[in-house]
């Protein structure tokens, strides 16, 4: 470009009123409604399954109707020969290219991580598997098809319960065995802890299966030009799908692009290498046509990798006075057939949680990982935290009761003060920031806490056939994964750093790349606000890139809590090296040294005098290049990487009072108070959007949900309108407050929301049904806490269990 | 195979269907309506809710042949002259929507009840969209946003 040409685009550019004025600070912490919103309220999306491609051609996959069987014979001649039909396949024609579906986490020494054919080639382990597919020229036809394939089944057992499946004799899911892996962790003198002690509570609890949900089915479109191969996924993963589909398939890496379009929703189900993905890319491969696939939800319920499914035997051992000694798990974890992306790690990522917000001098976990004939489990919101936080909040309320003091007292005399920070729990964790004590102090205050205990007293005393009851669930989680370091140390089989990077275009205007993949969390806004103020730049001069690996070239993706804390991170750190890099161009510029300039409210000024540049003029500066100082480049673009020390740990108070009919076993929540501190908020608006979805997720697994399967391994909760997910008018108006405690562990001292309130809000609820039927004989009611269930409680019968 | 004539969003279509189309196939795939997403199989989410002849309707449980003659309103088309419905804006305003993907259906639903009431409680607002789910909200804000949007619509309908 000659200069008069740059004068001219300069002229241009001035004239356009497109550069802005640069601002001052105070985007973060500001209410911000979101930059997303428009589209997707106007219908302008891209969900994965609107795409279309020129010559794109639709694949359906006909699935295992037996829980386990050997395939004796498939064939698809018949479906071939129907109109609309390009191919159709069985996994045979697969076997020698489709490779294993990955997991990423062998957690132990003894782990055994079976073959995973994304399609069954000669047996299938659960109700579900793929056993063929065809692709046509539409769904209607594709489903035509699917019928014309024949496929014939040896039956062979089912193996369906946990304890069953480790008792020696049991039919096997895979040749090894049923057994997956099995790990102990030991801290302190457990035996000396429980030697002699005063009070010992010993409780089995059940985490059921359950199915994440997102509205969203998931749906792949693979395309190729026969060099080159493009898939579009509705995943959590863009990033991590790469690399795994590059090893899975043979495909280089460098020759696959990833993209995640509009994701609805993923709550961990879309953190997950699939068959369905690699098997587009194969198809297409194979057709030279694009290939799409989109789910039924009835596919997506049996198909979907499921979450929890867990039997928990926690032993807590007391002195008198309540104070904890130690603690004692052993788990049992379902993995269903095969072991997914994380499936393993999913249990281990609540073995150092257990122990929780309290202090102990031993604590022990041990862990078996089960081969069942069932959909694999893997990650679903807050995967393995949840769990642990369920038992011993549970147990901390059996332990209150045991002794007869309040729940809160008896965390209270357990709980690490505000002033002990940071700690290094028991298991080893050093908990960086927190205040247990104000959190709860202002959330009794919101729950008008003794009013509603006196009313329990009341009710209780007349026999009010209505009893309420309070649940506590005083929680901490471990957010953010991760810091690589310790994700090696956990033998996971990646790092746990995220990438951003900032750049400053000709006209002033900012484009931020992310490696964090949205589904909904907003970051699009949220990582605005970080750079607006980091830069100095209106917040409406940024837009935000992600979720493409052509576009946003490194990342490791959003689950775990981990966007913000971790990528929101690096976005500060990216806008940091742009400031550092605009001002050696400003000082130049000024002619003065850059130690003579501050930086405020996005200009750099020489102190004292009235000189300035603002970030928009230096990008402009650096765009025509025509003066630089020496040894400087043409940009002030900048990408930065960070990786964490440790892991953040946001907490809170959630309190939840129920009404209990003892006569019907129908339980309505009365009131729920939830103040969470997850360190510094960015935005507001979305930290209580994202604690809402939370609890009301956390509510479903406490009263409504439960993934069903029949002996023989079919999935009774296939639908919608079987598998029970509650609507507005099953769930209260939450009333969400924070208390604020930042993180020591990141320079925006934030912690992470996604997970908290699904953590939280699980124990909260069925301590609370607990706690109503208490008087009654009644301490525990298995989730879900369905009418049935609790009336069975109430009857002494079976389904719920009385002391 | 029968033709059917069907207005959507303003425009006329004459299409040629099979018995067997769905609505909302009819919507994303042949006419290019993919404002309008599916989300279950059993018309339990109420995701693929349109406007059908002014009543809320799930598109995957019409055929298009059912919707002959019919004139179809989808997320798409509610906004006029290039601004938003008041309950389009309603969500935006009080954060009603995260992932995004029920959001059409949500906001069609929520226009629809307030013609019943157009001053609906927190009770009857829940209750009115008992057939459209949503993953991500928890519904608190969007029983926030029905309510703003009964309010704005009421003040329009009282200033026009």
């Amino acid at each position: 470009m000659t200069e008069l040409d740059a004068g001219l685009v300069g002229e241009q550019i001035a004239e356009s009123g497109q550069i802005a004025e640069p601002t001052g600070r105070g985007e973060i912490g500001r209410a911000r409604r979101r930059k997303e919103d428009a589209r997707l309220l106007t219908g302008h999306t891209r969900w994965t399954d609107n795409l279309q491609q020129p010559g794109m051609v639709q694949v359906m996959f006909l699935r295992s109707p037996m829980a386990h069987a050997r395939i004796t014979r498939v064939d698809v001649s018949a479906a071939k020969e129907l109109p609309g039909v390009l191919a159709a396949f069985s996994g045979r024609d697969f076997a020698d290219e489709q490779g294993s579906l990955p997991c990423a986490w062998p957690v132990s020494e003894d782990i055994v991580i079976p073959d995973h054919p994304p399609m069954a080639v000669s047996e299938v382990r659960y109700v579900g598997e793929a056993v063929a597919c065809v692709v046509a020229t539409d769904r209607y036809r594709a489903a035509d098809a699917l019928e014309a394939v024949e496929v014939d089944y040896e039956p062979l057992p089912a193996v369906m319960d946990m304890h069953d499946a480790l008792t020696p004799g049991s039919p096997k899911v895979h040749e090894s065995g049923n057994k997956a892996f099995s790990t102990t962790i030991t801290s302190g003198d457990v035996e000396a802890a429980f030697r002699d002690a005063p009070v010992v509570i010993d409780r089995t609890y059940i985490q059921q299966r359950l199915i994440p949900s997102a509205m969203e089915p998931r749906a792949v479109l693979a395309s190729t030009d026969g060099d080159t191969f493009t898939l579009w996924s509705s995943t959590q993963i863009p990033h991590v799908l790469r690399v795994m589909l590059a090893v899975t398939t043979g495909i280089p890496e460098h020759r696959l692009r990833v993209i995640a379009p509009d994701v609805g929703g993923g709550f961990g189900s879309k953190l997950q290498v699939t068959a369905e993905e690699v098997l587009c890319l194969l198809l297409t491969r194979r057709l030279g046509r694009p290939v799409k696939w989109s789910e039924s939800r009835s596919e997506g319920n049996l198909t979907v990798h499921h979450g929890r499914d867990q039997i928990q035997h926690i032993r807590l051992a007391a002195e008198a006075d309540g104070r904890i000694r130690g603690l004692r798990v052993e788990l049992l974890a379902d993995m269903g057939a095969y072991l997914m992306l994380v499936t393993p790690g999913v249990p281990m990522l609540g073995a150092s949680m257990f122990n929780a917000i309290y202090k102990m001098d031993a604590y022990e976990f041990a862990c078996t990982g089960v081969f069942t004939t069932k959909m694999p489990t893997d990650a679903y919101r807050g995967a393995g935290r949840p769990e642990a936080t369920f038992a011993i909040e549970r147990v901390m309320d059996e332990l209150a009761a045991e002794l007869g003091i309040d729940p809160l007292e008896a965390r209270r005399r357990n709980w690490i003060r505000h002033d002990e920070f940071p700690y290094t729990t028991i298991s080893g964790l050093t908990y960086d920031s927190g205040n247990y004590e104000a959190a709860t102090e202002r959330a009794m205050a919101l729950f008008g806490y003794d009013k509603l205990r006196a009313e329990q007293a009341d009710r209780r005393d007349r026999g009010d056939p209505v009893q309420l009851g309070i649940g506590v669930s005083t929680y901490t989680e471990m957010c953010g994964l991760a810091p690589s370091r310790l994700l090696g140390m956990a033998n996971y089989g990646a790092g746990g750093w995220e990438h951003g990077s900032v750049r400053m275009l000709p006209t002033g205007k900012v484009e931020v790349i992310t490696g964090t993949s949205p589904h909904g969390q907003g970051h699009v806004t949220s990582w605005s606000q970080i750079a607006a103020d980091a830069l100095g730049v209106p917040f409406d001069d940024i837009t935000v890139l992600h979720g493409d690996t052509a576009v946003a070239h490194k990342g490791m993706d959003t689950y775990g809590s981990r966007s913000l804390v971790i990528g929101g991170v690096a976005v500060l750190q990216a806008c940091e090296k742009v400031k550092d890099k605009a001002r050696k161009l400003a000082a130049h510029l000024l002619e003065c040294s850059p130690d003579d300039l501050e930086f405020e409210a996005g200009a750099f000024k020489v102190r004292g005098t009235g000189a300035s540049k603002t970030i928009q003029e230096l990008a402009f500066a650096a765009f025509t290049a025509h003066d630089l100082p020496e040894g400087v480049e043409a940009r002030l673009d900048s990408d930065a990487t960070f990786d964490p020390d440790n892991y953040s740990f946001p907490h809170g108070t959630h309190l939840c009072a129920v009404e209990v009919d003892t006569e019907t076993g129908m339980v309505k929540i009365r009131s729920y108070v939830a103040v969470d501190d997850v360190g510094k908020v960015i935005n507001p608006l979305i930290v209580e959007g994202q604690v809402h979805g939370g609890i009301a997720q956390g509510v479903a697994q406490a009263l409504f949900e439960e993934a069903v399967y029949d002996a023989d391994g079919n999935l009774l909760t296939a639908t919608m309108a079987d598998y029970l997910l509650p609507s507005a008018a099953d769930l209260p108006t939450f009333t969400t407050d924070r208390t604020e405690t930042p993180s020591t562990g990141n320079p925006l001292g934030v912690k992470g929301v996604g997970e908290a309130g699904t953590i939280a809000s699980t124990p909260a609820v069925v301590n609370a049904v607990v706690d109503a039927l208490r008087p009654r004989g009644v301490r525990d009611v298995q989730m879900p806490c369905t009418p049935e269930r609790v009336w069975r409680a109430v009857q002494g019968t079976r389904g719920g269990v009385r002391s | 195979m029968p033709r059917i004539t069907i207005t959507v969003d303003g425009i006329r279509y004459e299409e040629d269907v099979e018995p067997r189309l769905l609505l909302v196939h009819l919507l994303r795939e042949r006419l290019g309506k993919t404002g309008t997403p599916i989300g279950c199989d059993t018309s339990n989410c109420g995701a693929c809710t349109v406007m059908l002849d002014g009543r809320s309707a799930k598109s995957c449980s019409v055929l298009a042949v059912q919707a002959d003659g019919c004139d179809v309103v989808t997320i798409e088309g509610l906004g006029a002259d290039g601004s938003m419905h008041p309950m389009q804006r309603a969500f935006h305003e009080e954060h009603a929507l995260q992932c995004g993907y029920c959001t059409p259906g949500m906001v069609m639903a929520a226009i629809d009840l307030l013609r019943d009431d157009p001053d609906p409680s927190e009770e009857t607002i829940r209750h009115g969209l008992e057939g459209n789910l949503c993953r991500c909200t928890g519904y608190c804000n969007i029983v926030r946003a029905v309510k703003r949007g009964a309010q704005e619509m009421g003040q329009e309908v009282r200033t026009s």
